[in-house]
């Protein structure tokens, strides 16, 4: 916003110290997050620059933290883990999340804010309690340290995005393209494959991304419910942080850092997707 | 389903023209009542069917297993289980001086009775553990006496007064009494730093003892310091994004969304890094000579730590509710005001700043939510005097195993948080929770 020539020195010292405080915010959310890119390549154990980092010297730089990750057994078998409960969670509460939502848009349904309260209330619990709750379940039905469990504890956690997100693409959906298909003679289930799946599709895809995420990033219910076996990446960082503090947690932040962008470019091209199909001007 | 729907837009629309004096029918001719009440019906049972399965699914993985750990808070089948010829052979005791041998007898009845059943169905560990959480030693008490237990012989109060020198104390025995039924409230009582005196009456506890409600109290205390930072820091970032034009704001976005999602360890670890005594922040200002090598500033391991890790972790819950309000306060309300004559202060207190509070009761309510059980950043960075009542909930779980009392705390800060949501539900309407 260009400053209007009416302005008055006062205004002017305002307009400049105003953007200088927002400045100084943004530095604040992405400092910390982006000083660890470079830190990583640090080739001394230690989390601040060294002299030779500072002054450019190509020896203050190594790949050791690197190589360290991608060569210790247990970093690798969370990566491994974090994957197969992720998909695993992801499946399940895509799939349930999306019926449901399909179920909650329709006019006929009784007691929605109940059951939607139901619904979403994985999200608004603290993660402490549920954790707590599925820990003392967990074990009295045996599955806790499984896979199994891990992974159904996920698919709770990550379904009230799935509801969320599919209801919301759902709101704007024009309900007479379903009635034309069923008119030409298509079957329930064709219509939903040809035609609703199609256009909501988009909201489908990030609601999955969010459970994935959630699933990903989780760790307080691994804490509880996953043994050493279903180790995580989180949890493999926990016991980094709380253990032995080496630079090759950075080197993983850095990883995972780069894939949130990923995961956060993908999110964004299919919201401008879904606001183009859904016949919006992309914001 | 959609057939019907089809069958009735055919000849329900010329129908209801004909005016209601004949009956109206369908194709197949049935009546055109029914017919609908068994389509309406029929539509019900498939959005019901749709829903049911997620439905079932989270009754059973989430509901239950927290409903269940509710149950934990005021379960209490130890005593009754262990030792039910006791609990009836004292229910003429008058609690003051020690009870009588009968007393005693019933009570060898019962550990006898118990020594006979198989190693992992006996129930006096359980009963130990439970009176542990009420006297310590108790548990060693019961353990001895049930090893020696098989030899004792009348009288027995001696002998079990030999045994163990608790059994010589009326406390060991008001404890018996007291929690020698099914439910109990003892976790809630203790879960408020109180206890039960020797006439049954809740008083608080030692100064040196109360834990639980200077936690709370923390945990609130900073819960609301880190809701009124990131409002703080949120405000201005939310309004200098509305008043860009969109292809700006949205870069600027990014600069909120990667935060959001990138990793929460990643973050906190982020933190670590930065603010502990040998991390940057400490060595860059050492370095500037700043300050000295021998005077580095903890800021991390401490409420400090805790502050700022939370602030920066939920500033994105603040920013984004904050933002798509302003972006729908029309600049000329504010024109106006200035054009009426108020100064650029005035017309931002009176004019915009209360078309913001939506936004502003939506963030702090998400924020305060968020912050007041939170778990694993205090458990990291927050050492001693930043820690949550989150924190205490874990550890009765996976340390000092008091499984009841963990659950009351639960218990307590879950009802809090649903009470907070519900208000938060009046204020926005739960659909309005926008993800990225």
């Amino acid at each position: 916003m260009a400053m209007p020539a009416y302005y008055t020195t006062k205004d002017k010292v305002w307009h400049y110290t105003f953007r200088v405080i927002c400045f100084a915010i943004f530095f604040f959310l992405l400092a910390p997050i982006l000083i660890m890119i470079p830190l990583s390549f640090n080739a001394a154990p230690f989390f601040t620059f060294t002299r030779e980092m500072l002054t450019l010297q190509p020896e203050g730089f190594s790949l050791r933290w690197y190589q360290d990750f991608l060569s210790s057994e247990s970093w690798m078998r969370s990566i491994r883990n974090s994957f197969i409960i992720g998909i695993a969670a992801t499946l399940l509460s895509t799939t349930l999340g999306t019926l449901a939502a399909l179920g909650l848009s329709k006019s006929e349904m009784p007691a929605k804010g109940l059951i939607m309260g139901i619904l979403i209330s994985p999200m608004i619990v603290p993660l402490i309690i549920s954790a707590a709750g599925m820990f003392f379940f967990f074990s009295s039905i045996k599955i806790a340290q499984t896979y199994l469990g891990v992974v159904l504890a996920h698919a709770a956690l990550g379904t009230p995005f799935v509801v969320i997100t599919v209801t919301a693409t759902l709101v704007g959906f024009d309900h007479s393209l379903t009635r034309a298909a069923a008119n030409l003679g298509a079957s329930p289930t064709r219509t939903f494959f040809k035609i609703t799946m199609p256009l909501i599709l988009p909201g489908v895809i990030s609601g999955a991304l969010f459970a994935f995420i959630t699933s990903f990033d989780e760790i307080v219910v691994v804490l509880f419910v996953a043994g050493v076996e279903q180790r995580t990446i989180p949890r493999e960082m926990w016991s980094g942080i709380r253990e032995d503090i080496s630079p090759t947690i950075l080197a993983v932040a850095t990883i995972l850092v780069l894939i949130s962008v990923a995961l956060l470019t993908v999110v964004e091209l299919l919201r401008r997707r879904g606001e183009r199909l859904r016949g919006m001007t992309p914001g | 389903m959609a057939q019907a729907d089809a069958t009735l837009m055919d000849t329900g629309g010329p129908a209801a023209k004909r005016g209601g004096t004949e009956k109206l029918v369908t194709a197949d001719g049935v009546p055109l009542k029914r017919a609908l009440e068994r389509a309406q019906r029929r539509r019900k049972l498939v959005a019901l069917g749709l829903v049911g399965p997620l439905l079932l699914f989270i009754l059973t993985v989430f509901v239950f297993p927290i409903a269940q750990m509710m149950w934990l808070s005021v379960s209490n089948p130890q005593v009754v289980n262990a030792l039910p010829r006791t609990l009836e052979a004292l229910q003429d005791w008058d609690g003051r001086d020690l009870p009588p041998e009968p007393v005693y007898a019933a009570l060898h009845a019962d550990m006898v009775e118990d020594l006979e059943r198989e190693r992992r169905d006996r129930l006096t560990g359980p009963l130990g553990i439970r009176l542990n959480y009420e006297i310590s030693a108790a548990r060693s008490a019961i353990s001895r006496t049930a090893r020696q237990v098989d030899s004792f012989e009348a009288p027995f109060k001696d002998a079990f007064m030999d045994a163990h020198r608790l059994w010589g104390q009326p406390e060991l025995w008001r404890v018996i009494k007291r929690e020698g039924r099914p439910l109990t409230t003892s976790y809630y009582v203790a879960a408020l730093d109180r206890e039960f005196d020797e006439f049954g009456n809740i008083v608080q506890r030692d100064e040196n003892r109360r834990i639980y409600v200077s936690l709370f109290g923390r945990t609130l205390m900073l819960s609301v310091i880190i809701t009124a930072m990131t409002f703080l820091l949120g405000f201005p970032i939310a309004y200098y994004m509305s008043i860009l034009p969109m292809r700006h704001a949205n870069l600027l976005m990014i600069c909120v969304l990667l935060p959001f999602w990138t990793s929460l360890l990643v973050r906190t670890s982020a933190w670590i890094v930065l603010l502990q005594q040998q991390g940057v922040i400490n060595s860059g200002l050492v370095g500037l000579g700043i300050i000295d090598d021998a005077n580095r500033i903890s800021m991390i391991y401490n409420m400090t730590g805790t502050i700022i890790a939370m602030t920066h972790i939920l500033l994105p819950f603040m920013v984004l509710p904050l933002y798509s309000v302003m972006r729908t306060i029309p600049p000329s309300y504010m024109r106006a005001a200035k054009s009426l004559g108020a100064t650029p202060s005035t017309a931002f207190r009176r004019v915009y700043f209360p078309q913001t509070l939506p936004g502003i009761g939506a963030g702090g309510v998400l924020v305060f939510i968020i912050s007041i059980g939170y778990y694993i950043t205090p458990a990291l960075v927050g050492g001693q005097s930043g820690r949550m009542i989150s924190n205490e909930i874990a550890r009765h779980i996976q340390q000092s195993l008091n499984w009841g009392l963990a659950a009351a705390l639960g218990t307590m800060l879950l009802v809090g948080v649903l009470a907070l949501y519900w208000l938060y539900n009046r204020l926005v309407g739960a659909d309005s929770l926008k993800l990225g």
